[in-house]
């Protein structure tokens, strides 16, 4: 082991080869520069929960989209799919579309609605002076201005799963199930499981509002409502994916 | 061990108790609802030993079919060749999910990630409880299975249609195979939430000073493997779902036309395509390899290094060849496909890109020798095992391009030459991980308490010498064209004849394999309850885990694997934690 210089005192120099690259100033993590640092993780910074909520709230929604896109390659494989006649060398595909509900356009319109709605909830509990005013205790502005935009969003949500539901009655009244044909059975497992999804979101935010109504502290409400608001588009973009793949690739 | 610690308090304050829990997070008890990591892990580690044992059982019980079908064992009878498919089932499902899933991403990666990354706690504890009772959920359902009419499944852990699609073709493929799916897709959601929680904890919850470039690698394993999970389970959920509506709800999506089951047309189904499954399934599947052993890499890494003294050699090239091996695994799911019919250009590609990864894992493999090479090495029994487990990774690992070339695939892949190369690399190579993870990290499973050395090392030495001569002969059953799956091989295949005593010799060797286990459940009983007292840092490593809680603020100010003198004390190695080293002049 050869044995480093001798240095001058209180210098902190890179260790003797075996050791790695030596001792480099601390790179800031997380929140640069602010002063919060002492703290246990969780108390770090303001935002630092929400931002912890946020990120796992964007890997949710990679899971969810990864299994979408899983069904998306069954929906476009099936499409190619039959029967081969081995007598005759025939093969004959067995996809018949189906056309689309037309309530379903009714339906997208009330998501997109409510997707505005969230959002204006989401924007009023950060808002700047109401926040302030929440902090130094003079009330809760901000539980006034997002609870009407929650329960709007709430309805309306409601509204385009009752809309999905008309829209399988229909499809059944018109003689088309889930085995009728692969056209319909992915029509129906792709709005199911994504009403279900949208179920979640409608959890997500009940629980929001029911934090504003409890008077939970603000961070949690903010937590709740940003992640549901976020949540709620997300599942908007992924049901106009959906409605174009049953429009489009048929 | 054996060296002395020069801060080790010892007796009445053991120092890794003194990390207690915050009252909100329940009791320390391993039997309650509790959201500490420490408990958490402690859980998955007791639920993943629950299947290891079950999985063993049921192995020993294929091996003695295999040998003596009409051997009538006490208190069971015999075994039925359907049983034999549902034990295979079985034994592949538990092993695969409920331990090489479980044990080392969510027993040791809950152990040690939050305290490795000085996070004190994952990002989200009670999701992270809620992931591990739905994990138990899963697997309660999935054993309950055994116990049904017509007993669990028999398709085989990959589940492939028709034969699992179609609730009438066979004894176990009706509830057995429901409760297959069931407990998967449960498994499924319980993963992706715990794999959300672990990439938030490394993404958000380093302390000051843990930049990526510092994490131990360990952290870095547990870390890709996450999001090999977060993207692949997923795809296994919507295959699971797609394979439920055929079997319940009469769609097509796996089934074609024209399927003859016992002597009786299968009516209403047309169109469908097995081959959708097998595309769906593997590319989960791959990557669930993956899942299984690149926390074994991580792990191995790190007590090649503390054990040999030396820093990791070549760390960013650890890090990036992870990294390669997470990205391709996703790219490579066609090479399970070579003999079901998939287009000769795909097969060329798939067969391609699966040599490239031979690539990374060598250059994982050079830098653990490199690691070695040179070291002061101590012999303790983590370091056996991971020594052990580059041995095996090694002869298991070279068997696989020889499998990725598609001709020789065509005649081995059906045969126990397969058998033989995943239980090499992921079966016993990921074992041997989980245990030097465990000998190594008993003290924080089992607050301050050490394994027993002598009888680890007798453990390590029986289940060596046990895996290769149950699973290296393996190799040669399949190059002579034994079949897999075969319940018996005595019948009326004479060609078979011959290789009877090679099974006897893998039979007994998997006794002796499950018996050696014994030495070690032992050891771990007697250890948690009078093991000898660990001190603060009984391996004399680096990372954080090994720091003392005092509440203060920890800052990170140095690589994680410092070793070398230093000249203010006699000490080797510098804790990441510790203040920058300053000379004396």
């Amino acid at each position: 082991m050869p044995k480093p210089a001798v240095l001058p005192p209180h210098t902190t120099h890179a260790e003797p080869k075996i050791g790695g690259r030596g001792p480099k100033p601390p790179a800031s993590v997380g929140l640069g520069g602010d002063d919060w640092k002492n703290n246990p993780p969780g108390r770090r910074g303001p935002r630092e929960r929400l931002k912890r909520f946020r990120v796992a709230l964007g890997l949710v929604l990679i899971s969810v989209f990864v299994l979408f896109i899983g069904l998306t390659s069954a929906y476009v494989v099936r499409q190619g799919g039959g029967t081969l006649d081995t007598t005759t060398g025939v093969f004959t595909r067995d996809w018949k579309p189906i056309a689309v509900p037309q309530i379903l356009w009714l339906n997208t319109l009330l998501l997109l609605l409510s997707s505005a709605t969230i959002e204006f909830a989401r924007r009023q509990v950060f808002r700047e002076p109401m926040v302030t005013e929440e902090w130094l205790g003079l009330g809760t502005p901000t539980r006034r201005a997002s609870l009407p935009w929650l329960g709007l969003t709430l309805v309306l949500g409601f509204g385009f799963l009752v809309g999905q539901f008309v829209a399988w009655q229909q499809l059944n009244a018109q003689g088309i199930f889930m085995a009728t044909n692969p056209s319909s059975s992915f029509f129906f497992i792709l709005t199911g499981a994504h009403a279900l999804h949208l179920l979640g979101g409608i959890i997500v935010l009940t629980w929001a509002a029911l934090a504003s109504v409890l008077s939970r502290p603000l961070e949690s409400r903010q937590i709740a409502t940003d992640c549901g608001a976020w949540y709620w588009h997300a599942m908007g973009v992924l049901w106009l994916y959906i409605f174009a793949l049953l429009l489009f690739v048929k | 061990m054996g060296t002395a610690n020069n801060s080790a308090p010892r007796g009445d304050h053991p120092p890794n108790a003194a990390k207690s829990l915050p009252r909100w997070m329940g009791h320390e008890s391993s039997f309650s609802f509790s959201a500490h990591h420490r408990v958490i892990a402690r859980q998955y580690f007791l639920l993943s030993l629950a299947a290891v044992l079950i999985g063993i059982v049921l192995s020993l019980l294929m091996r003695l079919h295999i040998v003596w079908p009409e051997l009538r064992i006490p208190f069971f009878g015999q075994i039925k060749p359907e049983q034999y498919l549902a034990y295979m089932t079985m034994h592949g499902t538990l092993m695969v999910f409920f331990v090489l899933s479980v044990a080392p991403q969510n027993a040791f990666g809950n152990l040690v990630l939050p305290e490795q990354i000085g996070a004190r706690a994952m990002a989200f504890p009670r999701l992270n409880m809620f992931s591990f009772w739905t994990t138990l959920l899963a697997f309660m359902v999935m054993v309950s299975a055994l116990f049904v009419a017509g007993g669990g499944s028999m398709s085989g852990w990959t589940q492939y249609p028709p034969l699992s699609a179609i609730t009438s073709a066979g004894s176990g493929q009706g509830r057995g195979t429901d409760l297959w799916i069931v407990s998967i897709a449960i498994f499924c959601v319980a993963s992706l939430m715990s794999a959300v929680n672990f990439i938030t904890t490394v993404l958000r919850g380093r302390v000051e000073g843990m930049s990526l470039m510092r994490m131990p690698l360990t952290v870095w394993s547990w870390f890709v493997t996450a999001m090999l999970t977060l993207l692949s389970f997923s795809v296994l959920l919507a295959a699971a779902l797609l394979l439920f509506s055929d079997r319940h709800w009469g769609t097509s999506f796996y089934l074609p036309a024209g399927l003859v089951v016992n002597g009786a047309a299968v009516a209403g189904h047309s169109g469908g395509s097995p081959l959708l499954w097998q595309h769906l399934f593997w590319f989960f599947g791959h990557p669930e390899v993956y899942i299984a052993i690149l926390p074994g890499m991580g792990v191995t890494s790190h007590m090649l290094s503390t054990f040999s003294r030396k820093p990791v050699y070549g760390y960013r090239g650890m890090v990036y060849s992870l990294l390669a091996i997470g990205v391709l695994g996703f790219m490579v799911w066609g090479h399970h496909m070579f003999v079901a019919g998939i287009s000769p250009y795909a097969v060329l590609a798939f067969s391609t890109l699966t040599m490239v990864i031979a690539v990374p894992s060598s250059v994982k493999v050079i830098n653990w020798l490199g690691t070695l090479r040179g070291g002061r090495i101590r012999f303790s029994v983590p370091l056996l095992f991971s020594v052990g487990f580059v041995s095996l990774f090694i002869t298991g690992g070279l068997s696989g391009p020889i499998l990725a070339q598609p001709a020789v695939d065509m005649y081995l892949h059906d045969t126990y030459f397969v058998v033989a190369h995943f239980h090499m690399i992921m079966g016993m190579a990921a074992v041997f991980a989980i245990f030097a993870a465990t000998y190594f990290w008993f003290p924080l499973l089992f607050p301050d308490r050490m394994m027993n050395e002598t009888l680890g090392r007798a453990h390590f030495w029986l289940t060596f010498i046990g895996a290769y001569a149950t699973f290296m002969p393996m190799h040669f059953l399949g190059l002579a064209g034994n079949p897999r799956q075969y319940s018996q091989i005595a019948g009326s295949a004479k060609y078979l004849q011959k290789l009877l005593p090679v099974h006897m010799f893998i039979t007994i060797s998997a006794f002796v394999l499950a018996a050696a286990q014994f030495i070690f459940i032992y050891n771990l009983m007697h250890s948690a309850a009078r093991g000898k007292f660990s001190g603060a840092n009984p391996w004399e490593a680096t990372t954080l885990e090994w720091e003392i809680d005092h509440g203060q603020k920890l800052t990170v100010h140095h690589d994680p694997y410092v070793f070398g003198p230093r000249e203010d004390s006699r000490r080797d190695y510098t804790m990441q934690s510790e203040p920058p080293y300053t000379y004396k002049s």
